[in-house]
């Protein structure tokens, strides 16, 4: 059973597409992201599924059921606005009671609810507070509340951490993960922030220029990416550009501009010899040293030290600079900067896709 | 020290023309005013202290009736300057694109370049007996002679309307400028209707702006002048014109002051009323956070 069912939906400005011809389904109860850089089309989407905006063309179901013709006050959408949009003139409990009231509850009901709400986000108690009192992670909570004692289908979230410094930031994914699970609702959330998309999500759609270019699970995504551009959207990775010099049995033997020869997977069908393509290699699959079945030689530029995600940063013989995930650096290391080694990674590490020039 | 030397220097030097202005051109004529009518004439240049003007002020039905006549008319033009005013602000602040914000505001602002008095002589070019209006009905056979649309208190109210609604317009601008949209759909989103999105976010929203532009508009009115005696014509009851006739018709310099404290003192309390009768208070009007 879908909550969320998107159908070749797309809106056009004038000439400008935003987005294209889109169509997924988000399973009752999951996380579901959609991955984006900013003017992806993904606020759009996500403001039509709101209401906010008319498709142009498509349609948009919830439990099964089309909402093209339902206001927005009347969709079982909630949504958690970028800056939260809680209001000002009222306290968290008018905040929360605000939809309860819309709805026309009756005065008991609406207070046992906001305490229940209030509750399961771990503010008990907080409703005579004024929302210029709250910190930026408790505000957050109160946005969420506010929208989930309405009890929706489906819950969006339009980058609510993006205004959060770091540290609160980090620990708001992982409450938000909770909070998802606690409700077990269906949450659509929009980010261009890949590490929010990976860690939170049972889905993610990575959406690039109006349109999606893969729906996957966070760990497809990463390993098994179907575009260059989620290959490089998707986590940190080396990209190199090169030409195709043969393809047999999905593997491709490469000529990376500048020197060097390298066999990957391919990512895509499109690729035939003599085609420009580029090669996709995550830093930590590259090792220092070692016998490996690809080789690039180069020389140590820099360290970079940053605890587990620390990197070497080699810059190739052909110019390239390449980021090498190797972690160990407790300061004994042969690895110094001005230092010749081989960087090496196996045929099945490194992706290839086609490049359109 | 020095720095704070320096800082108390510059701020006293930039306090300074405020303090100045404000003492110079307010207070001390207020105080005069004050002072003069406290002042009883009891023969040619012999005074004596007391209430005797205010008195006098009680006991005559036509000055505290006009008093009353010009308050109650200035909160009916405040009421219409809101009504009209608001959805303008809106169009402006909330509906229009950001190009043609600059040039609807300016176009707002036009009426101001044309004096009060020029601004009043056309509307009478328009409405009197033989104006635009009468000769084009008379055209069309709506009516069969020349009719007089000056000298009522309908015409008085909307000349003020037209005079004042601007002051509206620029601080409820200001205040729906500042106004995220996301509020306004986050209202619609948790389910509210239009009247409901009005009434509970925008209207709470832009009340400081709404106290702020009443305020304004309110003793702009009731300070007004031109405007009812052009328009409105002998008949026009305004307490200005009582205080005006006082000072400069009967050279009773005590009784016109006395107006004038009367009309400071009522106005106030009539705002002062407005803020406790819609519980706002004016710290949080000005000095909104």
């Amino acid at each position: 059973m879908h909550d969320l069912q998107c159908e070749s939906l797309s809106k056009r400005f004038g000439a400008y597409t935003a987005v294209n011809s889109v169509s997924f389904n988000v399973p009752r109860g999951s996380f579901f992201s959609i991955l984006g850089p900013s003017g992806c089309g993904k606020t759009t989407l996500m403001r039509m599924i709101a209401g906010f905006e008319e498709p142009t063309s498509g349609d948009i179901r919830i439990k099964g059921k089309s909402v093209l013709s339902t206001p927005p006050n009347k969709r079982p959408v909630k949504m958690v606005f970028q800056h939260l949009a809680l209001f000002p003139m009222m306290n968290v409990g008018e905040n929360i009671a605000y939809g309860l009231r819309c709805r026309g509850e009756n005065k008991a009901d609406i207070s046992r609810k906001v305490a229940a709400v209030l509750d399961r986000v771990g503010l008990p108690g907080t409703q005579e507070k004024q929302v210029a009192q709250l910190s930026g992670g408790q505000k957050q909570r109160i946005a969420i509340a506010r929208c989930m004692v309405l009890e929706p289908d489906v819950l969006l979230l339009d980058e609510p951490l993006g205004a959060l410094d770091l540290k609160l930031r980090e620990r708001m994914k992982i409450e938000l993960k909770q909070l998802q699970h606690q409700f077990e609702t269906t949450f659509l959330y929009i980010t261009h922030d890949q590490s929010e998309a990976l860690l939170m999500s049972d889905n993610v759609a990575v959406m690039n220029a109006g349109q999606f270019e893969q729906i996957g699970s966070p760990q497809e995504l990463y390993n098994d990416p179907k575009t260059g551009f989620v290959a490089g959207f998707v986590g940190d990775s080396n990209r190199w550009p090169g030409r195709a010099l043969s393809v047999s049995d999905g593997k491709v033997r490469v000529a990376l501009d500048g020197g060097g020869e390298a066999i990957a997977q391919a990512g895509d069908d499109r690729i035939a010899a003599g085609s420009a393509v580029e090669l996709f290699v995550r830093p930590e699959v590259l090792s220092v040293g070692a016998g490996s079945e690809n080789r690039l030689a180069g020389t140590v530029e820099s360290l970079l030290f940053n605890g587990a995600s620390s990197r070497i940063l080699v810059r190739s013989q052909g110019g390239n600079l390449v980021e090498v995930g190797q972690a160990v650096m407790d300061g004994t290391g042969r690895i110094v900067p001005g230092a010749a080694v081989d960087i090496g990674w196996s045929h099945g590490h490194g992706r290839c896709f086609s490049v359109s020039r | 020290m020095p720095r704070t030397d320096i800082g108390k220097l510059s701020f006293i030097l930039l306090f300074a023309p405020f303090a100045l202005w404000i003492v110079l051109l307010i207070i001390l004529p207020q105080l005069g005013i004050g002072y003069i009518s406290l002042r009883e004439k009891v023969g040619p240049g012999e005074y004596t202290f007391g209430l005797a003007n205010y008195a006098a002020f009680v006991s005559e039905p036509i000055y505290w009736n006009t008093l009353l006549r010009t308050a109650w008319m200035s909160i009916l033009v405040t009421v219409m300057a809101l009504i009209i005013g608001f959805p303008v602000a809106y169009y402006i602040a909330k509906i229009a694109q950001r190009r043609s914000r600059a040039a609807l505001f300016l176009m707002c602002l036009i009426p101001l370049w044309v004096s009060d008095l020029v601004r009043a002589f056309g509307w009478i070019v328009i409405l009197r007996e033989t104006g635009l209006v009468s000769s084009f009905l008379q055209k069309i056979g709506l009516i069969s002679g020349p009719v007089e649309f000056l000298y009522n208190d309908a015409t008085v109210v909307m000349g003020l309307v037209y005079t004042v609604v601007l002051f509206m317009i620029v601080p409820l601008v200001s205040t729906l400028d500042g106004m995220d949209n996301s509020l306004i759909e986050a209202g619609y989103n948790l389910g509210g209707s239009r009247l409901t999105v009005f009434r509970r976010i925008v209207v709470p929203y832009a009340m400081p702006g709404i106290v702020a532009g009443c305020i304004i508009v309110f003793m702009l009115t009731a300070g007004s002048y031109l405007t009812p005696i052009l328009l409105g014509g002998k008949n026009s009851m305004w307490f200005t014109e009582q205080i005006y006739e006082q000072f400069v018709t009967r050279y009773n310099w005590e009784s016109g002051a006395t107006f004038g404290v009367l009309l400071l003192v009522f106005t106030s309390f009539v705002v002062w009323l407005g803020l406790r009768l819609t519980g706002q208070n004016l710290a949080s009007t000005v000095a909104k956070d």
